[in-house]
């Protein structure tokens, strides 16, 4: 009997030591750490160009993880696409006429969703959309832009001098 | 030259029946599975045989494993000068791929032949006869709880292996080269996603059913012969490997 207990002991510890290395590689190495409960809140936001941005993607206020992105759809009415950000509950004071915009963290980094806080009284209810925003910065345009400009320019000054 | 041929199809024919005979088994303990977690004292038993005995050769092996995955992480990113990931880098090696798998390989090893040896001897020394004499069905009560156990542990085992690894190559990237803790959580923490963990344990689940239902097939159909244990213990360990490298290999390219 008591070799019977020895065996159900150690099999007990056995399954909770495994359960336990399930919930710690479920809790501490992803980035579950932000917990949802029934208090958050959705928000979406129309973009021209979202880059590259990924549902899972944090949105931060002045650097404050405050949600994630929770999903991202193409909007055939309005021919933008529509993101849908989750806001955790505790962050339920953000003015509507706040912006969002898309940010790059560091040169080569993922994508994010920034928030900058408007000077309006009334806050984000569930559902709300946010009307202000600014697309990512996509490079090539950034560059192509850049270029053709300085081509205008260069065709401005010879235009010039054969004007003269 | 016929002869050569008569033995070529005779040999694949055998393989082919194989793999048949190995189907039915699983398909019989898969159908005995409900009714056997009914008689849950038996399956305990198997847990604690095939999983808490496994548990020091796991996490020694999951140690190692994740202390020379920070060794080599270490070296290959710092060549990029991107060190700080070495904590994404191993917890995604570890979680996906090396704990499952390296997990499976040891259980193959460890518990497999264990049970291969055991239902062997049982065969060898006609206990499964007399079980069968006395209108008891070995399958039931032999075979059912080894099996089961075998799934239990199995992915509780893969989830003790990676978290050690993970404390292991936390161990060498940064007590002993230097990253810098918080950028090894914290990178850590961005890129590895609930799904990346779920991938790692319906892999292990998998794993679990293979080497569990080959170790216990093996033994059931073994020879009742000294010789014949000894090579159903040989062919669980072999089987077992290649069929989890195989499956390794379908499920990464399925879910990835």
């Amino acid at each position: 009997m008591r070799a019977t207990r020895a065996i159900e002991l150690g099999t007990g510890l056995f399954v909770l030591l495994g359960f336990s290395a399930l919930f710690f590689l479920v809790t501490q190495i992803t980035n579950k750490e932000i917990g949802f409960g029934d208090s958050s809140y959705r928000l979406t936001a129309g973009f021209e160009q979202i880059g590259g941005l990924k549902a899972g993607a944090p949105v931060s206020m002045s650097g404050v993880t405050i949600g994630r992105v929770e999903s991202i759809g193409y909007d055939f009415t309005e021919y933008k696409a529509k993101v849908v950000l989750r806001i955790d509950g505790n962050y339920d004071r953000i003015p509507d006429d706040s912006d969002a915009s898309i940010f790059t963290a560091g040169l080569l980094g993922g994508q994010y969703v920034g928030i900058s806080p408007g000077g309006s009284e009334t806050f984000f209810k569930d559902g709300d959309q946010i009307d202000f925003t600014q697309s990512a910065i996509v490079l090539e345009n950034l560059i192509s832009k850049f270029l053709f400009s300085k081509a205008a320019e260069q065709g401005d000054a010879q235009g010039k001098e054969e004007g003269n | 030259m016929s002869n050569l041929l008569a033995e070529l199809y005779e040999r694949m024919l055998e393989s082919l029946l194989a793999v048949g005979r190995y189907a039915l088994f699983t398909g019989r303990l898969l159908v005995e599975t409900p009714r056997s977690l009914l008689r849950f004292g038996l399956v305990v038993h198997q847990v604690h045989n095939a999983g808490a005995l496994s548990l020091v050769i796991i996490m020694l092996s999951g140690l190692f494993v994740g202390m020379v995955l920070g060794l080599q992480g270490f070296d290959l990113l710092e060549r990029f000068g991107s060190e700080d990931s070495l904590g994404t880098a191993a917890a995604l090696g570890l979680v996906k791929e090396l704990g499952p798998v390296v997990t499976a390989l040891l259980f193959a090893g460890r518990a497999g032949t264990a049970l291969a040896s055991e239902l062997g001897l049982m065969r060898a020394t006609d206990q499964l006869s007399a079980m069968e004499m006395m209108a008891v069905d070995p399958v039931r009560r032999v075979v059912m709880p080894r099996f089961l156990g075998g799934i239990i542990a199995m992915p509780l085992l893969a989830a003790v292996f990676s978290m050690i690894g993970i404390f292991g190559a936390q161990l060498v990237g940064v007590q002993m080269m230097g990253v810098d803790p918080g950028q090894f959580w914290s990178q850590m923490r961005g890129a590895v996603e609930v799904d990346d963990v779920m991938e790692g344990v319906i892999k292990s689940c998998v794993f679990g059913v293979a080497c569990s239902a080959i170790a216990v097939y093996e033994g059931f159909h073994s020879l009742p012969t000294a010789e014949g244990v000894g090579r159903a213990t040989t062919r669980t360990v072999v089987i077992s490997s290649v069929v989890v490298l195989l499956l390794d290999y379908m499920l990464t390219a399925v879910m990835l």
